[in-house]
């Protein structure tokens, strides 16, 4: 409860419409105490005096009435009328809300009907056809609102009861023999109410708006007695003529109820936990990048080149260091596997090349990263957008997730190539039924035609490829492709890569968790770790002797077929946390050949011939390794 | 999608009942007797019962409702005692005016609500951001009918930009200009309040939907920013707004009342008023049946509407 007002108080929007409402409430529970005139007494006299005249601070209506006595009086009314309305609707909803979703079943559905048909109406509509029956009145007002907004709480609170209602402990209370009253009394309402008072803070903006209306047509107070809304029914004839007897009780409406809904905005918000960790940012077209360091210079090895790439992700203060120092190239034709855990920043360093990470929070804080010499980096968004699918293509992992949900495969194929050149209609729909056939689409010409939903997935990572594939890109980033897929799917869609890759000259970045993907598909390997590279060199030479010892134990965990005496190995122990990573070997804690030195210091990567590896006490010494 | 509309129609049968009982039941509840308040308090007894055995008003309530339901089921509101004129002809008329304020601010909510929101949203806490958010956060607070107001001071009387009120000028000719420049006003004083709702809706159904797989998917094709925001993330952003769309459809039909008050407007929500304040029963009854049966087929074609953009949505 402490920590929830001191979110809110955090927010200094809804502060300030706490401080604006407490004001209001105070002043209008201490009326009756301030010396002011009668409200109700008219003088026609002094008609339309207007604002800061003597004896009258706000001047006074078309009856000589003081309009300061009346605003105060009217708004007393007004938030009376509001918080009763509120408090009504809540009380009555709420009951009918927890007897449906306790009790389900029949009960549930002959109200949850009933509730669903007064919803059916405009909700003034209904209002007007109270008020008609029950005659222009200020009670009767009160009650048509009410009433209007009891669906509104019945129906959230039947959700969250339903919700409460098959939980353990209320299905203890009723074994044991408990009535239905008490379980409601004893272990619903407490659970509830918190929701009745979220759903009231929420609405009680509308109520007091709603009654107001209603007084403004003439259907609530009646004269003398006034709320806010019929003082500025009554002003309106003398809206040209006096617009301040007008204004005042307009500004006052718009002062309550704009003052609750920061409040509300504020309990609502302090209450989603996503605010709090910012997962509710919007991701920026490319990631933001603040490259604190020299960039280096271009060496020309390979079609891509990522140099000492560092990504971080800020969030609240915290950096959480993703990708530290990541050197990597690939040349023309080539497939580089990149293989880690979760966590290892295989991802984040694939998505950094083409400034895709999501940022904020992500933020690439060195290095470069070029294309044929050109720095990614350091280009500017168009430039990017530019080479994005045209030169460098990605495919990625969940092939439902990552295709439009709304959109034909088709159509998703041909914006992709006509983002980069035009292309008519006609030529378009060719292009994508050559795509989809490419990628052994049976059928193409009619899938063409369908929903993402309306395929299987590994005929949706079918897709995935074509996209990738549409403006013939020198390099394609594959960020684990078949991860979500099933097994014999994932060899037909790894058996498509490589033959596309031969066929095409392609360069492929292969992301996985996986040995066996590796060595089926990649010429070389870098494994990383707590996002840097721990070892690196060409995939059957790591495969057959192994440097670091964290590449030793991740191939301990694939399981080999036909080789059943070998123990599946587990790493024990978890990647560190990116924010907080230990001074030398990241490995070191997990690792069962760590010597005092491994957490003395930075260890470079250390080079021989194709091999590298970052390890002082490696499974096999690297000279060895490498010959 | 013939079968998907065949059947939400025939859904919506078992609701409009529902609206005619409730409808029928609250006026049901009207204390004293029609006919007294008719004939008036010198009536003779005579007199009352003979009215209220024209009336139908001596037979049990089920066959009331019954007589009254079938009545209208082949187009028979009744006749308004006060306007002694048929109540369906002058709810027609009246709602035709009422269509066009409240489907002007309709389509003015839908297109500026979305539009800010979309642009809050790529601009999430930015400059633009901020200020759609504050402007929104009062349009959502400003009472219509005052909103409508201070408009017709400051932009009719002051400005002289626009007429004070009604739907047609005195004298001169009821074209089309004359409608826009009466229009003007009433509409946007009734879009402001959908507006800022539909606004916030649509940035935080943005803000959701940008943070999806498929905008990066868009973003590494090479999709130009705006072509992300407003065709990829705005398509599936809609299948959170369109609902929202048809409920405030139902609150603009409802703010036209103060609106139409406000402007002068001679619209249905006016007529109710006037109706209510006169107790003329029959009026408000036809009224509301009308209006909250046209709100249901509405709301009818903004699911078909959805079904049409969402096609795993399937009939």
């Amino acid at each position: 409860m402490m920590a929830f007002l001191r979110l809110l108080a955090r927010n200094r929007l809804a502060l300030a419409g706490g401080i604006v409402m407490a004001a209001v409430v105070l002043l209008a529970l201490v009326t009756p105490l301030l010396p002011l005139a009668d409200p109700d007494v008219t003088d026609t006299a002094n008609r339309f005096k207007p604002t800061f005249s003597e004896g009258a601070l706000l001047g006074t209506d078309h009856l000589g009435r003081d309009l300061l006595s009346r605003l105060l009086w009217g708004t007393r009314l007004s938030l009376a009328v509001g918080f009763a309305a509120a408090i009504t609707a809540a009380t009555i909803g709420a009951a009918i809300g927890i007897v449906a979703g306790y009790f389900g079943g029949r009960i549930d559905n002959v109200i949850m009907r009933g509730v669903d048909m007064l919803m059916a109406f405009p909700y003034i509509l209904l209002a007007l056809a109270i008020v008609a029956a029950l005659g222009p009145g200020l009670m009767n007002a009160l009650i048509a609102v009410a009433a209007v907004n009891v669906p509104f709480f019945a129906r959230n609170i039947r959700g969250i009861t339903v919700g409460i209602a098959h939980k353990e402990f209320v299905d203890a209370a009723r074994l044991s023999g408990l009535s239905d009253l008490r379980i409601i009394t004893t272990e619903i309402l407490p659970n509830v109410v918190p929701v009745i008072v979220i759903a009231m803070s929420t609405t009680i903006g509308w109520m007091i708006l709603e009654t107001a209306g209603l007084s403004f047509l003439g259907l609530g107070s009646q004269p003398p007695q006034a709320d806010l809304g019929s003082m500025l029914g009554e002003a309106r004839s003398a809206l040209i003529t006096n617009p301040h007897t007008s204004v005042v009780p307009g500004v006052m409406i718009l002062v309550i109820v704009m003052a609750i809904n920061l409040l509300g905005d504020g309990v609502r918000d302090a209450l989603d936990p996503r605010l709090k960790s910012g997962a509710l940012s919007r991701p920026r077209a490319a990631t933001t990048v603040k490259r604190d360091g020299p960039v280096p210079a271009a060496t020309g090895a390979g079609l891509l080149e990522v140099q000492d790439l560092r990504t971080e992700f800020h969030v609240k203060g915290r950096s959480y260091r993703a990708v530290g120092g990541v050197t990597l190239n690939v040349k023309p034709g080539e497939c580089l596997g990149i293989i880690g855990e979760s966590g290892s920043g295989k991802s984040v360093t694939a998505l950094s090349v083409m400034g895709l990470v999501a940022s904020p929070p992500g933020v690439i804080t060195g290095g470069a990263v070029r294309y044929d010499g050109e720095d990614l980096i350091g280009a500017p968004y168009a430039r990017l957008r530019e080479m994005r699918g045209r030169n460098v293509a990605y495919i990625f992992q969940d092939p439902l997730a990552t295709l439009h949900p709304l959109t034909r495969v088709g159509d998703q194929l041909i914006e992709a190539i006509r983002v980069h050149r035009p292309i008519g209609a006609k030529e378009g729909r060719a292009k994508a039924i050559d795509l989809l056939d490419a990628v052994r689409i049976p059928n193409a010409a009619r899938r063409i035609d369908d929903y993402p939903h309306e395929m299987s997935g590994g005929m949706r990572q079918r897709v995935g490829i074509a996209m990738a594939l549409a403006n013939d890109p020198d390099i394609i980033i594959a960020d684990e492709p078949t991860t979500a897929l099933d097994v014999t799917v994932q060899a037909q869609i790894l058996a498509l890569l490589d033959d596309l890759r031969r066929s095409r000259g392609l360069a492929i970045v292969f992301i996985t968790h996986d040995f066996g993907v590796v060595a089926q598909l990649c010429d070389r390997v870098a494994v990383m770790y707590a996002g840097r590279i721990v070892e690196e060199g060409p995939t059957a030479a790591i495969l057959d002797t192994p440097t670091h010892p964290y590449t030793a134990r991740l191939m301990a965990c694939v399981p080999e077929l036909g080789a059943g005496k070998r123990r599946l190995e587990a790493i024990p122990g978890l990647p560190p946390v990116v924010d907080r990573l230990p001074v030398g070997c990241a490995f070191a804690d997990r690792c069962d050949r760590t010597q005092p030195d491994c957490r003395a210091g930075e260890i470079d990567l250390a080079r021989h011939g194709a091999r590298a590896v970052r390890c002082l006490h490696p499974v096999t010494p690297l000279r060895e390794a490498a010959e | 999608m013939g079968g998907y509309i065949l059947k939400r129609l025939v859904s919506a049968v078992p609701v409009l009942l529902g609206i005619t009982v409730i409808v029928f039941l609250i006026m049901a509840l009207i204390p004293g007797d029609p006919a007294t308040a008719i004939l008036g308090s010198y009536a003779t007894p005579e007199n009352v019962a003979k009215l209220n055995a024209d009336l139908g008003l001596d037979r049990p309530l089920w066959q009331q409702y019954f007589v009254w339901l079938g009545n209208m089921l082949t187009g028979d509101f009744g006749t308004s005692f006060a306007l002694n004129r048929p109540v369906l002809d002058e709810v027609l008329e009246r709602f035709n005016a009422t269509l066009v304020l409240a489907g002007t601010a309709f389509v003015l909510c839908a297109v500026l609500g979305v539009a800010a929101g979309v642009a809050s949203a790529s601009n999430q806490y930015g400059a633009a951001d901020k200020l759609i958010t504050f402007v929104v956060l009062l349009g959502i607070s400003i009472p219509s009918f005052f909103l409508g107001m201070m408009m017709i001071l400051v932009f009719a009387v002051n400005l002289r930009l626009f007429p004070v009120s009604g739907m047609w000028p005195i004298y001169g000719d009821r074209d089309l200009s004359a409608l826009i420049s009466h229009l003007t006003l009433p509409a946007l004083a009734l879009a402001v309040v959908a507006t800022g709702v539909i606004a916030r809706l649509a940035r935080s159904a943005m803000l959701e939907v940008l943070r999806q797989d498929f905008i990066r998917t868009a973003r590494a094709k090479g999709v130009p920013e705006r072509g992300v925001i407003w065709r990829h993330a705005l398509k599936a952003a809609m299948v959170s707004i369109i609902p929202v769309l048809g409920i405030q459809a139902g609150f603009v039909l409802s703010g036209a009342v103060y609106i139409e008050i406000v402007f002068q407007w001679p619209g249905v929500g006016r007529m109710l008023v006037d109706a209510i304040l006169r107790r003329d029963i029959l009026l408000v009854q036809g009224g509301v049946v009308f209006v909250a049966a046209c709100y249901v087929l509405f709301n009818i074609a903004v699911d078909v509407a959805q079904g049409l953009l969402d096609p795993r949505i399937k009939t």
